[in-house]
């Protein structure tokens, strides 16, 4: 993770490239052929293992932001900067279609595509807290300043996520606890079977898989944008 | 302890600042009412509030209420040490920046009780409902700790960016939401008169709140200020 990026895709990059797509297609057979249909939701419960795999890791990218961000205030380093918003923009990405996907499943299992319950609340919050965090980076231009309160902002923005995890054991809710217990109010929860449960698992394995590949390229990406910067400054004076 | 002492002494100072430059123009509290009367005369035409939807609605119209009028307060906070130029010249005194935070902090909620003290009163006479309950007070005094330490350390950053004004009320209202959810829910279970068993999950993360805000803006701070 130097400040100059090397030019050519490095090797284990590659095989993780190819690693995200098998694992990809190999969860997606599973949850099409492998888990069996859910007695009551039917086929729709399927979307079950790719929401909680994208959730799952669009959570673990925003809390890398805020460490990135505690590493850059103790040592100042671009490469922790341009590791912050990468892992945000990840999040970003993940969130979005861990909502999505939450929608399509709450239109038959709730009756409607979106209900004012304290997880799905505190999940936009979350989600509206890191755009928030792209725009104030939008609006600063010094670089050092740019990084420093970025830095901040994704501390602070990071306290959402543990809101948004405990929100379903703290207050009532629909949102169903398929892990761990909850409230047996909550509509639309369901006990697993074995072969849901290995589904998903590989389809949080194959999601994490391929949120490190992307990270990853992300990172490059901030490297070369970097860089373009540095020459700009370099041969047109600002 | 004369460590102690040093820094509430800055802590006074920089609030008596910001009160003293409040009080010369009185610009800042008198936009503030102004608008939280607007708001909540827009409310009563906008919601159609009628004798049983009032009740219900008053804690969410309250604190929606003050949160807008709160980031008038915030823009000025900042502003009006960039403007001044009055930034660079903390960088010149030997305080610890932290509690130069702590001073504005203050201030800030100063602003939003005295804004939140007049508009009781008013929102009761108007909508009928009996507002002055100590319950209530307290979600008061919480809530908008809670949201100056937040906004104040917000605004800092916020002068020292581009198009600053738009910027605050979108950094700050995503981090507030926690704090608006809880102090409406609080309120309007005070309002109802219900059993503090049911009060308590809400309070509980206000206090958090308005105990870990102050810390990380505290710690915070220095970082905004330096450069």
């Amino acid at each position: 993770m130097a400040t100059k990026p090397s030019e050519s895709k490095p090797f284990w990059l590659r095989v993780l490239d190819i690693a995200s797509l098998v694992f990809m297609a190999v969860a997606t057979w599973m949850v099409f052929f492998y888990a069996p249909r859910e007695a009551v939701m039917g086929e729709v419960q399927r979307v079950f293992y790719f929401h909680v795999a994208t959730g799952w890791v669009g959570m673990a990218a925003f809390i890398v932001a805020a460490i990135a961000g505690i590493v850059y205030l103790i040592r100042p380093n671009r490469k922790w900067d341009i590791l912050a918003v990468a892992a945000v923009e990840l999040g970003l990405v993940y969130g979005f279609l861990n909502v999505a996907t939450g929608s399509i499943w709450a239109r038959p299992a709730w009756n409607t595509w979106w209900t004012w319950d304290p997880r799905l609340v505190t999940a936009s919050i979350m989600l509206l807290t890191f755009l928030a965090y792209l725009l104030l980076r939008q609006s600063i231009e010094d670089p050092d300043r740019r990084a420093r309160f970025g830095a901040i902002y994704a501390i602070l923005a990071s306290l959402t996520v543990p809101l948004t995890y405990y929100s379903i054991r703290i207050w009532r809710t629909l949102h169903p606890v398929v892990i761990g217990s909850g409230d047996p109010n909550a509509e639309g929860g369901f006990a697993m079977t074995t072969p849901m449960l290995h589904t998903l698992l590989f389809s949080v394995l194959a999601f994490t898989v391929l949120g490190i590949t992307l990270l990853w390229h992300l990172i490059r990406l901030g490297q070369l944008g970097d860089r373009v910067e540095q020459l700009r400054v370099k041969w047109m004076g600002n | 302890m004369t460590e102690l002492r040093a820094s509430l002494a800055v802590i006074a100072a920089v609030l008596r600042k910001d009160l003293a430059i409040e009080w010369r123009s009185r610009q800042l509290l008198a936009s503030m009412l102004v608008f939280v009367l607007l708001v909540i005369l827009i409310f009563n035409f906008a919601l159609d509030l009628d004798a049983r939807a009032r009740a219900e609605l008053s804690a969410g119209v309250l604190w929606a209420t003050f949160a807008f009028a709160g980031t008038l307060g915030l823009n000025r906070s900042g502003a009006v040490e960039k403007d001044a130029g009055a930034m660079n010249s903390w960088l010149l005194t030997p305080v610890d920046y932290g509690t130069v935070y702590l001073g504005k902090t203050l201030a800030n909620m100063v602003f939003m009780l005295v804004v939140a003290l007049f508009s009781l009163p008013v929102y009761g006479v108007l909508y009928n409902v009996n507002l002055i309950q100590p319950g209530l007070l307290l979600v008061l005094a919480l809530g908008s700790w809670g949201y100056s330490a937040l906004g104040t350390l917000l605004a800092a950053m916020a002068s020292q960016a581009r198009s600053r004004e738009l910027l605050l009320p979108v950094l700050v209202f995503p981090l507030l939401l926690p704090v608006l959810v809880s102090a409406v829910r609080a309120s309007s279970l005070f309002l109802q008169g219900q059993p503090m068993a049911y009060i308590w999950p809400s309070l509980n993360l206000l206090i958090v709140y308005a105990v870990c805000m102050p810390v990380l803006g505290y710690l915070f701070f220095d970082f905004i200020v330096e450069d």
